[in-house]
């Protein structure tokens, strides 16, 4: 299914993206044709079961796996078949991480850690926004510290600056709040929400939690390969609803990869 | 238990390379150094059966001086002393011989032609037989007629017919016929690529006996039905204790062990290199299973979760060393087996003639290889396999290993370790009685360790500094960053390069200190401007003839002419060079001796001078007495009339030389010192001089300055020797450096991922490896290179007395190639983690699943 574009244009989409990992017996089929196209200034979120796609979705937006067939764009520039050099340039560019590990510089201070991938693109930042940032992240006091000096929360929102302050076309986020408790995963999620709508950022989020989709504008769910369903304005509970309905799916065609093998993905 | 253990140590096949490699290369060394020994001392005892083959008994006169020398056969006795053997009962037949070491041919080139062995024979022509056999030619029947050996005759490019000139013992130089070429049997040139000359047997027994109807060997046959030991017995009954009288057997042995000894020396140096190695390794292989037991450290935790003993984990590691050991011990010893092998035959290569023993397996490496290579794996095994069995089964779920612990501990046991090192060895060196070389190796040792265990505390803040210099990117301040992050690590990294270049710095401090001291003594001292030696080819020594000195002295420039004759003589029956001048005042004025008591510019015969230094030693005082034996036999009692105030260059016992001329073996000037009138230019000097020596090959003049550099020349091949050795040193710790690095990589695969994710290229990382590899390895050498030059300081220092000078010189340029190379090695060690940095795949780097 194709999601229609709305108002600020596309910043990144798929087009029948396909994903195969192994061959024979083990091949498991990741993406399934998907196409799907991610509007500027929201908050996307991808929700699915294990095993439904999301992170290689994701990964592949990122440029950081390729992909077997079809076409991938972040703004106007054509992802797929770039060399390792254009990639690097790419993700130093346009496009901002967030892991679920945090993936601070242990060596490093926080405002290091921030401003790294700034460093190693020899750019400088600006400073207005890096100000800005460090507000919204509430770090000001921070700044000197050490990653384990730091909370989980804290080293997240160092995390969350380290992606905003170079302004990406594109942020991913991997599970941000997966290692965090709920509090901690309140006010991240939060923070990210605020930058979307108050900066006008993009930020495409894969997680599992109904709680933390629900700070997304539109939530699309994927299931073996392919995208099942989206919700837009999404509350906990409707996501909540929506995925158990998928996770019988998920279940029934689970079965049915086991007594088939080898078209595991093929079914929905 | 046993089965993780070996299923964990064949999953990781780059750390089992390594790690093995550290060990092979430290057996390597010691395997290699035994094995040519004794692939040396077959071929030679092949060699020395084959040359005795057909001697049943030899006698030879006993020298007067040389203690041992049998091997010394160059005292004559007259033929009636063969006559009285031919006549024993059981002897078939004794022949009288002349042959002996000291007759130098001359090439086409006017130069003596030399040989590698030493040994320029000189012999009476016997006819041929069992031995000896003519390829060509006939024996030489008058005076001027000679017959060379094969080899001899190739390496002069001559033939028969053709003239050679020879300069025979007594330092006579002709011009002979050669009317013959001989080989011995079996078609060889020569027995071991010396160098032999055949004369009439009257010609040689006063070309090279200085004696007329003399001998200096008898050969005896046995008659059938006896034994060459009742024959020995015999004649030895008959001559008595002046004569050594041996069987071929005897002589065979001797002989070998004559070379063996020199070829201990030789393996001394070579199990040096080894230990070196050794030491270099252990620290290796210690860092290597520490980093195996870091990087298990969550396995080992789950194999104690899932109920291991401590004792067990402390035994898979122990295992895992063991088999390491072995595994490393059996290549070590195979590679050192080819290399020694390898070896011998480059080492024979250099004597044509002689054939290699077969390879053997010698016990001994056998032994040393694997007690080196599992010993030493397993004591360095143990320190990691305590801490490994140590480790709580919680770090199984941690995220990462615990962050180092204080360094306090080890800090207090570095600086007691260097504090008692260095006493021991200040002691040592103050010269503290009998244990003395013990007590100074054991504190160079000791103060290595010592710190090696401060290495951690001093990385700190020095690493520090040295990342400053290269933290002008990103990539090279992250790296700089990651070598301060694992002290421990770094340090025990660093310190096996630390220990090499110690080494290597202490001794090339000392050589640099002996180069330069010699050299500014020399000049300072030496009040000559030309110089006048040769190289020694054989046991003859080149010397000036009294002619050649006499128009030496004749020349216009000169003003001074001193000449020097040296040899050992017994005194008061201990052996001692002493020297004599032919004019004691010109050799005062040159060597610019004073005196401090008697008087030095005049020496009559019974008479002798010392310096001040060994009169002490000696305990003697102006009109004492010393009994002196001869080379030549006479025994005389000298007195001091002399003593000369300390001289670098001038000490030791100075006899008159109307003494020398009779009882040296060899009386004429072996070095002569010419000083001009003001205003000669020396090259001028040096030209007249060596037109005046145009017929003399032997020797040469030299200005001052290429006399100094001469002198000087033995300490640069010896400095060669020493950057072979950093070689060895450095090819071992950069394992150590790659090893650690790579760990470094694997335990920050994430960060590297999260690193590539947010744009650093692949080049950028090669960039923090590498210069994480050079921070390392320069930290090590910069602290090798202030350890070595306060080492090799202090012993220069000590030594002071022995040595005769105290001034230290440091070896600068080594010292900056040293570091340069440092650089390089870091580099080329940064590699191979460096690739695997670089190829990591982002993904699988930061996905957590």
């Amino acid at each position: 299914m194709t999601t229609t574009v709305t108002t600020g244009g596309v910043a990144a989409r798929t087009v029948d993206v396909w994903k195969v990992y192994g061959s024979g017996e083990a091949q498991v089929i990741a993406l399934h044709g998907v196409s799907v196209e991610l509007e500027r200034g929201h908050f996307t979120a991808i929700m699915g079961p294990s095993g439904s796609g999301k992170s290689t979705l994701m990964h592949t937006l990122a440029g950081l796996d390729s992909v077997n067939r079809g076409e991938i764009f972040i703004g106007d520039t054509r992802l797929t078949g770039m060399s390792d050099g254009e990639l690097t340039n790419l993700r130093r560019t346009k496009v901002g991480f967030i892991f679920q590990q945090f993936n601070l510089l242990p060596t490093l201070t926080a405002e290091e850690n921030i401003l790294l991938p700034l460093s190693i693109a020899g750019r400088k930042a600006d400073p207005a926004w890096y100000d800005t940032v460090i507000k919204t992240v509430g770090l000001a006091d921070r700044l000197g510290h050490r990653p384990s000096q730091l909370s989980g929360g804290q080293q997240q929102r160092v995390a969350c600056a380290r992606a905003l302050v170079s302004r990406p076309e594109v942020i991913f986020a991997d599970e941000p709040t997966g290692n965090l408790d709920s509090r901690s995963g309140a006010e991240v999620l939060s923070f990210l929400r605020n930058s979307v709508r108050e900066y006008g950022q993009t930020i495409v989020m894969v997680t599992h939690d109904p709680n933390a989709a629900s700070y997304a504008d539109r939530v699309i769910f994927l299931a073996d390969g392919q995208i099942v369903d989206e919700l837009r304005e999404p509350t906990a509970e409707a996501v909540l609803d929506k995925l158990k309905g998928l996770d019988s799916d998920s279940l029934r065609s689970g079965f049915a990869g086991a007594s088939a093998p080898g078209k595991a993905g093929e079914v929905a | 238990m046993l089965r993780a253990t070996l299923k964990s140590l064949l999953a990781r096949k780059l750390r089992l390379t390594l790690s093995t490699l550290a060990v092979v290369l430290s057996v390597m060394f010691v395997s290699g150094s035994l094995v040519l020994t004794d692939t040396l001392g077959r071929t030679f005892d092949n060699l020395f059966a084959n040359i005795y083959t057909y001697t049943d008994v030899q006698v030879s006169a006993k020298s007067a001086v040389q203690e041992g020398g049998n091997n010394d056969t160059s005292t004559p006795f007259p033929a009636s002393t063969v006559d009285r053997v031919a006549k024993l009962d059981g002897v078939a037949k004794a022949t009288g011989q002349v042959f002996l070491n000291g007759a130098m041919p001359i090439g086409h080139n006017n130069k003596v032609v030399v040989n590698q062995t030493g040994q320029q024979f000189g012999g009476n022509w016997a006819g041929e037989d069992d031995l000896v056999k003519l390829a060509e030619g006939r024996g030489p029947q008058t005076d001027n007629e000679i017959v060379v050996n094969k080899g001899l005759a190739e390496a002069a490019s001559v033939k028969v017919g053709d003239s050679m000139d020879v300069i025979t013992r007594d330092h006579e130089r002709a011009a002979y016929k050669i009317v013959g070429l001989m080989q011995y049997t079996g078609g060889r040139n020569s027995m071991a690529g010396e160098s032999t000359v055949f004369f009439t047997t009257a010609k040689a027994q006063t070309a090279m006996l200085g004696a007329k109807g003399a001998f200096n060997v008898i050969e005896v046959k046995a008659a059938s039905g006896v034994s060459n030991e009742k024959l020995r017995d015999t004649v030895k009954a008959e001559l008595g204790d002046g004569f050594v009288v041996q069987t071929g057997k005897e002589l065979s042995e001797e002989n070998s062990k004559a070379i063996k000894n020199i070829l201990k020396y030789f393996n001394y140096v070579l199990l040096g290199f080894g230990a070196v190695a050794l030491l270099v390794g252990v620290f290796l292989i210690l860092n290597t299973f520490s980093i195996i037991v870091a990087q298990r450290t969550q396995e080992l935790a789950l194999l104690r979760a899932m109920g291991a003993a401590r004792g067990q984990v402390l035994r898979s590691v122990l295992l895992e060393a063991l088999i390491i050991g072995f595994v490393g011990s059996v290549f070590g010893f195979l590679v050192g087996l080819g290399l020694g092998a390898l070896g011998a035959y480059a080492f024979v290569g250099l004597a044509d003639g002689a054939q290699v023993a077969g390879l053997g397996f010698p016990i001994s490496a056998i032994i040393a290889s694997f007690v080196i290579g599992i010993g030493v794996t397993t004591v360095a095994a143990l320190m990691p396999a305590v801490k490994a069995s140590r480790v709580a089964p919680i770090a199984a779920m941690r995220e990462s290993a615990a962050p180092d612990r204080p360094l306090t501990k080890l800090t207090v046991s570095g600086a007691i370790v260097t504090a008692l090192s260095a006493g021991a060895l200040a002691w040592g060196l103050a010269g503290a009685g009998g244990g003395t070389l013990a007590l100074v190796f054991g504190g160079v040792l000791g103060l290595l360790i010592g710190v090696a265990l401060l290495t951690p505390v001093i990385s700190k803040p020095l690493v520090a500094a040295l990342g400053a210099a290269l933290s002008w990117s990103v990539p090279g301040k992250l790296g700089r960053r990651n070598s301060s992050r694992n002290p421990r690590r770094t340090a025990i990294t660093a310190g096996a390069v630390m220990i090499g270049i110690a080494i290597v710095t202490a001794i090339s401090t000392i050589f640099t200190s002996l180069s330069t001291a010699l050299g500014d003594t020399v000049a300072k001292d030496l009040q000559a401007d030309v110089v006048v030696l040769g190289q020694q080819t054989n046991e003859v020594p080149p010397v000036v003839t009294l002619p050649e000195l006499a128009k030496i002295e004749a020349l216009p420039e000169a003003k001074t002419v001193a000449a020097i004759t040296v040899d050992v003589v017994k005194i008061n029956g201990e052996q001692a060079y002493v020297l004599s001048y032919l004019d004691p005042a010109a050799g005062a004025a040159t060597l610019k001796a004073t005196a401090s008591q008697g008087r030095i510019d005049k020496l009559d015969t019974g008479e002798f001078i010392v310096d001040k230094k060994t009169a002490e030693n000696r305990k003697l005082k102006l009109g004492d007495t010393i009994q002196v034996t001869f080379s030549k036999g006479q025994q005389k009692t000298l007195k001091l009339t002399g003593i000369t105030n300390d001289s670098a260059i001038a000490n030791g016992i100075v006899l008159s030389y109307a003494d020398a001329k009779e009882g040296f073996a060899f009386a004429d000037p072996w070095q002569v010192f010419l000083s001009l009138k003001d205003g000669s230019s020396p090259e001028q000097a040096k030209a007249a001089v060596n037109d005046i020596l145009k017929d003399n090959p032997q020797v040469q003049a030299y200005t001052k300055d290429e006399y100094v550099k001469t002198n000087q020349q033995g300490f640069n091949v010896a400095l060669v020797i020493v950057q072979v050795l950093l070689l060895i040193a450095l090819a071992i710790s950069v394992l150590g450096v790659i090893n650690t690095l790579l760990l470094s990589v694997i335990e920050r695969t994430r960060e590297l991922g999260m690193l590539r994710a947010v744009g650093l290229r692949r080049g950028q990382t090669w960039l923090m490896v590498t210069t994480e590899s050079i921070v390392i390895t320069v930290f090590g050498t910069l602290l090798g290179l202030v350890v070595g030059v306060g080492l090799g300081a202090a012993i220069v220092t000590a030594l002071k007395d022995v040595l005769g000078f105290g001034a230290v010189t440091l070896p600068w340029g080594l010292m900056v190639l040293y570091f340069v190379a440092s650089v390089f090695v870091g580099g080329v060690a940064g590699l191979i983690p460096s690739v695997r940095a670089v190829r990591l795949n982002v993904l699988g780097a930061i996905a957590y699943e």
